[in-house]
C-alpha cells in the first residue's frame, strides 16, 4: 500500500464526506425541531442538482444565476412539503410520519423522472477540471469548492443558531417544544424554518456534488441515506459532531472502496449505521444520557 | 370466533372460484403474484399492524428465501420441498438473532436500521456473483412438483400458491385472535403498559419479527419456484416500500386488509400498463393520501366513508 494512494483516497473521501455532512445536518435540524426523520431529505439533494441543470440548459441561465434559482426552488419544495403533508397530518405517530415522508420522497422522485427523464446528467464543474497535485495525490478544483462551500454553510449555520433570535428560538424548540411554546415561541413557524433550512442545505449539497458524481432522478435515495448515517454517527447533532460523522463516513467509504472492493462501498455505510445504532445509539461522541432510541 | 370462521370460508370460496371467472389467461399469472404478495403483506402486517414495529427491509427476507431455494435447488440439486422449510428456518433464525439488537430501537430509528439491513442484503445479492449470478440473476430453478404433477402452468401455480396463502391467512387470523395476538396489540398501544401486565414485550417483538421473516422467506421460495428465475432487482428497497404500501393501504392490523392492499398494488401496474412510468408517482401519492385521509386503510376507511355518505343522504333537509 502506497502512501500516495492512501492520501488520494482520503482526500476524495473528505470531499464526499463533506456532502454527507451537509445532508446529515439537514436531517438533524428537522429531527431536533420536530422529532421527524425526514425520509424525503435525499430528494432535495436530487432536486438541487436536477433543478440547476434545468435552469442551466432549458432556461439558458448562467451557472452563477442557475445555482441560487435552484436552491430557491428546492426550498420552495421544502415549504410546500411541510405545509401540505406534514402540518395537516391528523395522527402524527412516528409510523405515519415515516410513511408520509417516504410517500413524499417517492412522489418527488417520480415527478422528477416524468419531468426530466431517466438519463444521468452531469453539471459543468464550477471552475474547470484541471487536477491540482498535492503531495503525490491529485484533487479537482470541484473538491475544493465542495470543502469551501461546506465550511461556509456550516459557519453560517452556526452563526444563525447561536446569534440570531430565530436561531435561538429553534434551539429552544429542540430542547423542549412545550417550554418553547410557553415562552411565546411560535413552534409551528420554527418547524417550517427547519424545513426551509434543511431543504436549502440539501439542495446546496446536491448542486456542489453534481459536477463530480453526475446526477439523475434517483440519486437522492443513496445520498439521503448516507447523510442520515452521518447524522447518526454525530448523534443527531446539528453541529460539528455530524460534520465529523460525515467526514469519517466519507473517508471510510473511499478507503473501503479503494482497498477492499468497490462493489461493497455502499454496504460499508450501512454496516456502520447498524453498528452505531446497536452499540452507541447516542452517536459516537454523545453522552449515554440522551434517549434517542 | 364463528364470525372469523365464516369470513375465512367465504374468502376461501372466493379464491377457489376466481379462476372460473377469469378462465385462465394472463390474469391468472397476475393472481399468482397477488397470492405471494398477500403472504408477504400479512407477514409485514403482523409486525407493523399488530406489534407496531416498522420494517423497511422485508424485501431482504423475501429475497433470502428466494435465493436460498434457488441456489440450493438449481446449483446443488437438492429437493425443493426439503429446501423450502430449511430456508425458512435459516431466515427465521437470522431474523431472531438480528431482532434482539434491532428491535431495541423505536420509530424512526427502527425504520432506518431495517432499511439499512435490507440494503446490505440487496448488495450481497449483487456482489456474490459466483453464488447468485449477480445483477444478471439466477436461472434454471426447477418448478415444484408433487408426484407426477409439475406446477408449471399458471392455473396449477395458482392453486399451489393460494393453498399456502390460505394456510397463512388462517394461521394469522388464529394468531391475532389468541392471547399472543392480544399481547401484540397491547405492545402496539403501549409497550410499558404491556410489560406491566406481564407481557415479555422484548421477546415477543423479536418472535413476531422472526415469524414475519419466516413467512417472507416461504413466499420467497415459492416465488423462486414459480418464476424459475430470480434477480436482485426484485428484492431491493423499492419492493420493501411496495410491501409497506400494501399493508398501509389495506389497513394496519387487518389480515384481509393485507389481501386487499396486495391485490390492489399487484393489479394496479397491470391496469396502468399504458402509463408505466406513472406507477411510481401513483405509489407515492397513494401512500401520502392514505396516511392523510384514511389512516385506517381501506378496510376501515371505506365502510366509514359509506356510513358518512348514507348519513348525509338520510338527512336531505340538513343543508
Amino acid at each position: 500500500m502506497q502512501f500516495d494512494q492512501l492520501l488520494q483516497y482520503t482526500l476524495s473521501g473528505l470531499a464526499t464526506g463533506a456532502i454527507y455532512a451537509l445532508i446529515g445536518i439537514g436531517f438533524s435540524i428537522i429531527y431536533n425541531s420536530t422529532g421527524i426523520i425526514n425520509f424525503a431529505q435525499g430528494e432535495f439533494v436530487m432536486l438541487g442538482g436536477m433543478l440547476t441543470l434545468f435552469f442551466l440548459e432549458l432556461l439558458k441561465l448562467p451557472l452563477w444565476a442557475a445555482i441560487p434559482c435552484s436552491v430557491l426552488a428546492s426550498t420552495l419544495g421544502g415549504v410546500l412539503f411541510e405545509r401540505l403533508a406534514i402540518r395537516p397530518l391528523r395522527q402524527p405517530t412516528p409510523i405515519n410520519l415515516v410513511i408520509i415522508t417516504i410517500g413524499a420522497s417517492i412522489l418527488i422522485r417520480g415527478l422528477a423522472m416524468l419531468l426530466w427523464g431517466k438519463d444521468t446528467h452531469s453539471l459543468p464543474p464550477f471552475s474547470g477540471d484541471e487536477p491540482i497535485a498535492i503531495g503525490g495525490a491529485t484533487i479537482l478544483p470541484q473538491h475544493l469548492w465542495i470543502l469551501g462551500i461546506t465550511v461556509v454553510v456550516i459557519v453560517a449555520n452556526k452563526f444563525f443558531f447561536y446569534h440570531t433570535i430565530s436561531g435561538k428560538a429553534m434551539r429552544a424548540c429542540a430542547y423542549n417544544r412545550r417550554a418553547a411554546g410557553l415562552v411565546g415561541i411560535d413552534v409551528r413557524r420554527m418547524v417550517l424554518f427547519s424545513f426551509i433550512i434543511s431543504s436549502a442545505m440539501g439542495s446546496v449539497a446536491g448542486i456542489i456534488v453534481a459536477p463530480l458524481t453526475m446526477t439523475a432522478y434517483d440519486v437522492g435515495i443513496m445520498l439521503g441515506l448516507k447523510g442520515f448515517c452521518a447524522a447518526i454517527i454525530g448523534g443527531m447533532s446539528s453541529g460539528l459532531a455530524t460534520v465529523v460523522g460525515g467526514l469519517i463516513l466519507g473517508v471510510l467509504e473511499s478507503l473501503g472502496a479503494g482497498l477492499i472492493s468497490s462493489g461493497y462501498k455502499d454496504a460499508i455505510a450501512f454496516i456502520i449505521l447498524l453498528l452505531i445504532l446497536f452499540i452507541r445509539p447516542q452517536g459516537l461522541f454523545g453522552k449515554a444520557d440522551t434517549e434517542r432510541v | 370466533m364463528k364470525r372469523e370462521l365464516l369470513k375465512f370460508l367465504a374468502f376461501s370460496a372466493l379464491v377457489l372460484l376466481a379462476p372460473l371467472l377469469f378462465k385462465g389467461g394472463y390474469l391468472m399469472n397476475v393472481l399468482v403474484f397477488v397470492g405471494i404478495n398477500t403472504m408477504l403483506a400479512i407477514g409485514l402486517n403482523l409486525l407493523l399492524g399488530y406489534a407496531g414495529q416498522i420494517s423497511l427491509g422485508h424485501a431482504g427476507f423475501f429475497g433470502l428465501g428466494a435465493y436460498l431455494s434457488g441456489i440450493l435447488t438449481a446449483s446443488y440439486g437438492l429437493d425443493p420441498w426439503l429446501v423450502m422449510p430449511l430456508a425458512a428456518i435459516a431466515v427465521g433464525c437470522l431474523a431472531f438473532l438480528i431482532g434482539f439488537p434491532i428491535l431495541k430501537l423505536r420509530g424512526h430509528y427502527l425504520a432506518m436500521a431495517t432499511l439499512g439491513l435490507g440494503i446490505i442484503i440487496y448488495i450481497v445479492f449483487n456482489e456474490t456473483v459466483e453464488l447468485t449470478g449477480g445483477p444478471s440473476g439466477l436461472s434454471g430453478i426447477p418448478n415444484l412438483s408433487i408426484g407426477a404433477t409439475t406446477f408449471d402452468t399458471d392455473i396449477r401455480n395458482y392453486y399451489l400458491i393460494w393453498t399456502f396463502t390460505l394456510v397463512i391467512v388462517l394461521l394469522a387470523v388464529n394468531l391475532t385472535n389468541s392471547r399472543v395476538g392480544r399481547a401484540l396489540k397491547a405492545i402496539h398501544d403501549s409497550e410499558v403498559a404491556a410489560r406491566v401486565m406481564g407481557v415479555n414485550a422484548r421477546l415477543l417483538k423479536v418472535q413476531v419479527f422472526a415469524l414475519s421473516a419466516v413467512i417472507s422467506s416461504l413466499a420467497g421460495s415459492l416465488y423462486a419456484h414459480t418464476m424459475t428465475f430470480v434477480s436482485p432487482a426484485s428484492f431491493g428497497f423499492n419492493f420493501s416500500i411496495e410491501l409497506l404500501t400494501m399493508v398501509v393501504i389495506g389497513g394496519l392490523g387487518s389480515i384481509y386488509g393485507s389481501f386487499l392492499g396486495a391485490a390492489l398494488l399487484t393489479l394496479l401496474p397491470e391496469l396502468l400498463r399504458g402509463a408505466q412510468d406513472y406507477d411510481i408517482v401513483i405509489y407515492g401519492a397513494l401512500l401520502m393520501a392514505m396516511v392523510m385521509f384514511m389512516p385506517g386503510g381501506l378496510v376501515r376507511g371505506v365502510p366509514e366513508l359509506v356510513r358518512k355518505v348514507t348519513r348525509m343522504k338520510g338527512r336531505p333537509d340538513h343543508a
